[in-house]
């Protein structure tokens, strides 16, 4: 494999990382409005990702760094062409970020309500975009001979980038719910385990729905074969479907490593019926940028390699051991490990 | 609505520079007020006194209010220069974007996994790992800085790259991190957030002395950052002006630009004040105060030194790169130095006044000096800003210093009018978010640290 395709296998393990990891943080998020009783169960909610969500968004920075060192073009072009997309992320993921540290900050009802929603909100909208965003790579935007998006904000809407947004949401609401069967205790943890239920025939239908159209959309918009955009989206659908029997039946560590393989699903799918190209054009199919014409110079790409072998796992290592460290259950009296 | 393509850059400069300011202000104390935290902590691991512990407490919770806009404000800058400026992105990806990637996994990543096992691991780790996990998040955050820094240093003075098919490549990696520009940006970017953050511990101590409130508990913190800010303060003034000397080799406009010097001269003199002066029809400043051969010192090292004229210096690039403009806005460089050099100048003298009012004892009762040192809390963060509008501002026309100008580098995806709306984004979040910052910082600087049951090594937050 070149140094090319490996970055490009990189990039799909970031932004996968940063979907498996965040991807609950959000669904954590949306279903703080609906599942606490009081403001103590609130509180256990932010607890239960407060040491990690700040981690888990450096999945995302680093995704984001990676991209502008190893394609810079294909940087340059996707965050200028999705700009009011990405502002409004930008929005939502400042708001949400500073929920987490503001809201315990003030005893008035009024201010930690605000907080929570921003935090709410501000986990739905990113969840939203990132799919409508990362769809509209496959499904094509307007770019034209030198590499620029060339279009307007509403070129990013169709019926395939809708679908990916909300099968992002309920995909990441899932996985919050299975994330929080494993995190909480008492009346808390039977309530997200009813909302996991529920969730679960959203999440699974939405995402299966959005995976088989991704595989027709490869085939049709981007020149691929069936195989192998195929493989990882039946992957993708199995998970779903076993997350939701094991919800079913309380296999609460199982119901959560299905949902989390979902997650990674959606972007291994996506990615794979890219590759070779990393932004198709809709105006000329010529036009899209692909790997090899957004890629940066190979001195660049064995630096980088470099550092990414020696970092990327010495983070999975000292990530794994904060899981390790915040395993007990929250909420409810002692708090003690569980399992 | 389409504007000219002029009106385009204006906006996305105006909007790198309310968005880069704006985070700038969170940036140096996060650098300086995380390692006086740890320093309180390490007290308290040490002597075990629980004066210690509150102290930990009671400054760690600053730090996690100003650190949580720092991080989300941080997001912005990254995703910019993608949406703002894609042809600058495309011309510099290859050398520019490795310092940001390293900068996330080996630095980022570090500085937000360990804080959040900090915050959270009062009763779940060892008293001494659960320090180290402090010590570690700070290690984080200078690495950061470094690494951002080397970045930003390739705007000013590009090194270990070449230009291949119009885009500059790396060609050494090693050139690029040990670049010396790089490094004396990084030192004085240390040493601005450890004074921003002694000069808030102080700023605090101080406002609690004013008020006659736990006199005895803010003793020992005051000394704490008194320690650190006379030191720091004074050094990176004597290593500010130094960096003046290699700016003037690689960037003689910045500097001739900061003191409105137009014709070459020798046993330069440095005006303190001035007015008017600061265009080509109008070289002669109206009144101004001078200090003779003191530029010559800043820029050349020699009082004697010889400094090259702003008209001279366009001259040179006119020959070497085509017809032009090669000037920034020379008022803004002139007054964007002072403003730095001068609010350092005075967080320095408030410093060593205080640490001798400390030493004689006199410090809690001397009301109006208390508030002084109050009021000068907030001076390091305005000579922060000023340093980075002289940096910024003083590199124009040039995106990247004789190689790319900013006026051809944004993105032309992007209309004026996605500008208007996300340079209106910015300014009201930012702003909401300022004043409720302002609010919850005064609330928790005011506050009586006995109140929260800091005696108990109990979680610094709780949800």
């Amino acid at each position: 494999m070149n140094l090319q395709n490996l970055w490009f296998v990189l990039i799909v393990v970031l932004w996968s990382g940063y979907f498996l990891l965040e991807g609950f943080d959000f669904g954590v998020g949306m279903l703080l409005p609906f599942l606490p009783r009081d403001d103590e169960e609130r509180g256990a909610m932010f607890e239960s990702i407060g040491p990690v969500w700040d981690g888990n968004e450096v999945w995302l920075v680093t995704a984001g760094g990676a991209t502008f060192a190893a394609f810079p073009a294909w940087y340059a072009t996707m965050f200028s062409g999705l700009y009011i997309a990405l502002l409004a992320v930008l929005f939502f993921l400042i708001i949400r970020v500073i929920s987490f540290e503001w809201r315990s900050k003030s005893e008035s009802p009024a201010w930690r309500k605000v907080w929570l929603w921003a935090n709410a909100v501000g986990s739905f909208g990113a969840s939203l975009i990132w799919g409508v965003g990362f769809a509209n790579l496959l499904y094509g935007t307007p770019i034209n001979s030198s590499g620029d998006f060339d279009g307007t904000f509403w070129d990013l809407f169709n019926w395939y980038t809708v679908l990916a947004g909300l099968a992002v949401v309920a995909i990441f609401a899932f996985h919050g719910a299975t994330f929080l069967t494993l995190r909480t205790q008492g009346d808390l943890l039977a309530r997200a385990g009813r909302a996991a239920k529920r969730l679960s025939v959203a999440a699974a239908v939405l995402g299966a729905g959005f995976l088989i159209s991704t595989v027709v959309v490869a085939v049709d918009r981007n020149d691929k074969n069936v195989f192998p955009p195929v493989l990882p989206a039946a992957i993708g659908i199995a998970a779903l479907v076993l997350a939701a029997v094991f919800v079913h039946r309380r296999r609460q560590i199982w119901a959560f490593t299905m949902t989390g393989l979902g997650a990674i699903a959606v972007i291994v799918t996506l990615f794979t019926s890219l590759f070779p190209r990393v932004m198709v054009s809709s105006t000329d199919f010529g036009n899209s940028l692909t790997v090899s014409n957004s890629a940066s110079q190979h001195y660049t790409l064995a630096v980088m390699t470099v550092v990414a072998l020696i970092f990327i796992p010495l983070v999975l290592l000292y990530q794994g051991w904060t899981y390790h460290v915040f395993r007990a259950r929250v909420g409810g009296p002692g708090g003690e490990p569980t399992h | 609505m389409i504007l000219a393509s002029s009106t385009t850059v204006d906006l996305a400069r105006a909007q790198f520079a309310t968005t880069s300011i704006y985070h700038f202000l969170f940036v140096p104390l996060t650098l300086g007020l995380g390692p006086i935290v740890a320093i309180f902590q390490t007290m308290w691991r040490r002597t075990g006194d629980e004066a210690w512990l509150r102290l930990t407490h009671f400054f760690g919770t600053l730090f996690l209010i100003n650190f949580a806009i720092g991080v989300a404000t941080g997001l912005v800058q990254e995703f910019q220069f993608g949406m703002n400026w894609s042809v600058y992105s495309k011309f510099v990806g290859n050398v520019f974007g490795a310092p940001l990637a390293i900068e996330g996994l080996a630095a980022f990543f570090l500085e937000s996994t360990f804080l959040g096992l900090w915050i959270f691991g009062w009763n779940r780790l060892s008293p001494r790992l659960h320090l180290a996990t402090l010590w570690i998040a700070v290690i984080g955050t200078w690495l950061s800085a470094y690494f951002i820094l080397v970045a930003n240093s390739f705007m000013q003075d590009p090194v270990g790259y070449k230009i291949v098919n119009g885009q500059a490549v790396l060609t050494s990696v090693w050139a690029l991190l040990s670049s010396h520009w790089a490094f004396s940006a990084f030192v004085h970017t240390i040493l601005a957030g450890l004074t921003c953050g002694a000069a808030v511990v102080f700023g605090v101590c101080c406002w609690h002395f004013a008020r006659g409130r736990n006199v005895e508990l803010f003793r020992p913190a005051a000394k704490v950052a008194l320690i650190v800010l006379v030191p720091v303060s004074c050094v990176n003034l004597w290593f500010g002006s130094h960096f003046g000397i290699l700016v003037t080799s690689l960037q003689p406009v910045k500097i001739s630009a900061a003191e409105a010097q137009w014709e070459d001269c020798q046993k330069c003199a440095f005006s303190l004040f001035q007015i008017g002066g600061f265009t080509k029809s109008d070289e002669t400043p109206s009144f101004s105060i001078e200090v003779p051969g003191l530029l010559s010192y800043l820029s050349t090292g020699s009082f004697n030194g010889k400094v090259t004229g702003l008209n001279e210096l366009n001259n040179q690039y006119v020959a070497q790169y085509g017809k032009g403009n090669y000037l920034p806005s020379i008022e803004a460089i002139y007054w964007s130095m002072r403003v730095m050099a001068y609010a350092g100048s005075f967080v320095a003298l408030v410093a060593i006044i205080g640490a001798f009012l400390f030493w004689k004892r006199r410090l809690e009762r001397l009301k109006w000096f208390l508030w002084i040192a109050v009021a000068s809390s907030f001076l390091p963060f305005l000579a922060c800003a000023a340093g980075w509008c002289l940096t910024e501002i003083g590199r124009q026309p040039w995106i990247v210093q004789g190689l790319l100008k900013t006026g051809s580098a944004n993105s032309p995806a992007v209309s004026s009018t996605w500008l208007a709306i996300s340079l209106g984004v910015f300014i009201s979040l930012y702003a909401v978010l300022l004043v409720l910052d302002i609010w919850l910082m005064r609330r928790y600087a005011g506050r009586d640290p006995s109140d929260q049951g800091g005696a108990s090594p109990a979680p610094a937050i709780g949800y």
